[in-house]
């Protein structure tokens, strides 16, 4: 198993009354929220801590990408990989944006990675993803062409990275005369590994798993019900098309916290998960599946879905459903044993840092769990691959 | 309640329409939220026309066509539907994304139009005037937002709730007009430079509590429109022939009466 440390960048500093007057973290929250002066000291933080999981022996870096909110500094994560590419040596990168379909020209996409791909030497690790429902709102894309608009986007990036060009495009959102992207990605056969992080759908599993692409699949912040179901569904899906999906195609990212005895875990990390459930992701419906967003068959799975109960979110409740793994070192390990054992997943991407919670805590966090949870894991694999 | 319900296909897509009355024809283009009953506005109009309401393809139980992307599109189909109909002339009534529909249908090809009235339509732009954000709104926002009166809002919000097919028709018409109106918002940026060809007389009708659509932009179409005439219906919302059908079927019948007499 490889292991990442991934990062939302929060504006950790955010005024959690905010609640009090508006209904959302994101798209319509006022910016006049945001402090530059503290942003200033949270972004040079967060980098920080990302160059030190590179230290720390971290396999990977995450950086991710959504726009008009306090949940996620990252709008434009390139920045940050460019900045984390000089300064870290060894962790492999990865960019989980882009969002492609809020893009009129994706071969900015294909530009900023390659470069990227270059000033590492290969270090590379592009996400695709169509960005949270919210960014239609944010950005004015307009939802009911996202899927086309992915697929789309990502047939041109790959061109730009695999074809020599000049290469003409034809497609319906986006027309080129001249595909010929400099620089070329530095990892040219045939083009850097591609993570397609997703919430759960099979539409996307279908296409991610087919031969002529086998992307890894990323499964966001899920229950591990749901996390066990979809990576049985890759599976399933690969062995139809005639092949046995690696757990190299197969990783999980959630947030967790390992302190030195399960009660201090708990203790520390509640009201910094809670503000993260409960103030950063807080959102209403139409903000997260905008028309369009998901197909209406699924739409309706979740609207009756909702209709059942819509249960606020603690501690407690995340845990016990393995959306955040807490505890001792002891815990997390058996707990991770267990879910690798079961699941058969290959890349396991840690949000160290989750909404409030400080630098300290964080950096004891990232060190724990380097030292007594990382090393006992790495050679674990599913059982039903041995 | 007496009309029929059919489903015809014009140039190879499937819509349902439902037809009632007799007298001069009268096609109803509906807004965001479909037409998938016939309403007390529809009977009242077909006392004294024959009223032919259909469903957008896209929406309710009509086809959703690869070949939709925008409202010029759909815009052009309703030339072919016009064909189809057969009639020699067609009295062309449409609220919403309706009224826009219509406009963009008369500016294309008006041969085959008798009169239009536009309610409350999308399609334009008047800077500063900033429309409801519809897509933002919830289920209760959005009835409280479309009705002046608020009785209409709460009958709405205790109407049980939907079953699946029902769900799934609110669904696909919310989707279909995310893709008609999402970006630009409610806008062809280029009609306004052709709502001058309209040549057949035009009733702009607009509730004067529109928080969808703001009657701000009432006065706009009826400059840009030149053979048109604008009546704003008092204590009204955005949907006036539901909220006021008794003053908007007067006026409409009225115009039509006067202009095609």
């Amino acid at each position: 198993m490889k292991f990442y440390f991934m990062h939302l960048m929060p504006y950790a500093d955010l005024d959690l009354s905010y609640d009090e007057k508006h209904n959302s973290a994101w798209v319509t929250l006022p910016n006049t929220y945001y402090d530059p002066k503290k942003g200033h000291q949270l972004y040079n933080r967060y980098l920080d801590e990302l160059e030190y999981a590179d230290q720390l022996g971290f396999d990977g870096i995450c950086v991710n990408e959504h726009h008009s909110n306090a949940y996620g500094l990252m709008p434009i994560p390139g920045v940050m990989a460019g900045a984390l590419a000089r300064r870290t040596k060894n962790v492999k990168i990865a960019i989980l944006g882009r969002a492609l379909p809020l893009l009129n020209n994706p071969l900015t996409v294909a530009e900023e990675f390659a470069m990227v791909d270059n000033i590492t030497g290969g270090r590379l690790i592009a996400g695709m993803v169509r960005g949270i429902g919210a960014e239609y709102h944010s950005w004015g894309v307009n939802p009911a062409f996202s899927h086309e608009r992915f697929q789309e986007a990502h047939d041109l990036i790959l061109q730009a990275w695999t074809q020599p060009g000049p290469s003409v495009f034809e497609g319906k959102h986006y027309n080129f005369e001249y595909v010929n992207v400099w620089p070329r990605v530095y990892q040219d056969n045939p083009h850097p590994p591609i993570w397609i992080p997703s919430q759960g759908s099979s539409e996307t599993i279908e296409w991610a798993a087919h031969p002529d692409r086998k992307y890894t699949y990323l499964q966001t912040f899920a229950s591990v019900s749901t996390v066990a179901r979809y990576m049985k569904m890759y599976k399933d899906v690969a062995a139809g098309y005639g092949y046995e999906a690696t757990e190299d195609q197969l990783g999980w990212s959630l947030p967790l916290y390992v302190a030195e005895t399960d009660e201090i875990a708990r203790r520390e990390a509640k009201e910094h998960i809670e503000a993260f459930l409960q103030k950063f992701l807080r959102m209403p419906m139409e903000m997260l599946l905008p028309p369009g967003y998901t197909s209406v068959k699924s739409m309706v799975g979740a609207m009756s879905a909702k209709a059942g109960h819509a249960m606020k979110q603690t501690i407690d409740s995340v845990i016990e459903e393995g959306k955040f793994i807490c505890g001792s070192p002891a815990t997390v390990r058996e707990k991770l044993e267990e879910y690798q054992a079961q699941i058969g997943f290959g890349h396991l991407l840690t949000l160290l840092q989750f909404g409030t919670l400080p630098a300290e805590l964080t950096r004891k966090n990232m060190e724990i769990y380097s030292r007594e949870v990382m090393p006992y894991l790495r050679n674990a694999t599913s059982r039903t691959a041995a | 309640m007496s009309f029929t319900e059919s489903f015809e296909t014009v140039t190879g897509t499937k819509i349902r329409l439902m037809r009632g009355g007799k007298g001069a024809p009268l096609l109803f283009l509906h807004g965001a939220s479909g037409a998938s009953r016939w309403l007390p506005f529809m009977e009242k109009l077909s006392e004294t026309h024959e009223v032919i309401v259909p469903e957008h393809p896209g929406f309710g139980g009509s086809d959703n066509p690869e070949w939709l992307d925008n409202i010029s599109d759909l815009a052009f189909f309703y030339l072919d539907v016009l064909d189809h109909l057969g009639f020699d002339k067609v009295n062309l009534v449409g609220q919403s994304i309706g009224g826009w529909l219509a406009a963009e249908i008369a500016v294309r090809n008006a041969t085959k139009l008798g009169s239009l009235t536009v309610v409350a339509p999308a399609g334009i732009r008047v800077k500063g005037v900033r429309k409801g954000d519809v897509f933002m709104w919830n289920p209760e926002e959005t009835a409280r937002n479309l009705f002046h009166d608020q009785a209409f809002a709460e009958a709405m919000l205790a109407a049980p709730p939907p079953s699946k097919e029902g769900m799934e028709i609110l669904l696909r018409n919310k989707l279909t007009s995310a893709k008609l109106a999402w970006e630009p918002r409610f806008l062809n940026p280029h009609l306004h430079k052709w709502l001058h060809r309209i040549p057949v007389p035009t009733l702009i009708v607009w509730g004067d509590d529109d928080k969808a659509m703001p009657v701000g932009y009432a006065p706009a179409w009826r400059d840009l429109i030149p053979n048109s005439r604008l009546e704003i219906i008092e204590n009204c919302g955005h949907v006036p022939q539901i909220e006021k059908a008794d003053r908007f079927v007067e006026l409409v019948n009225g115009f039509i009466a006067e202009v095609t007499r």
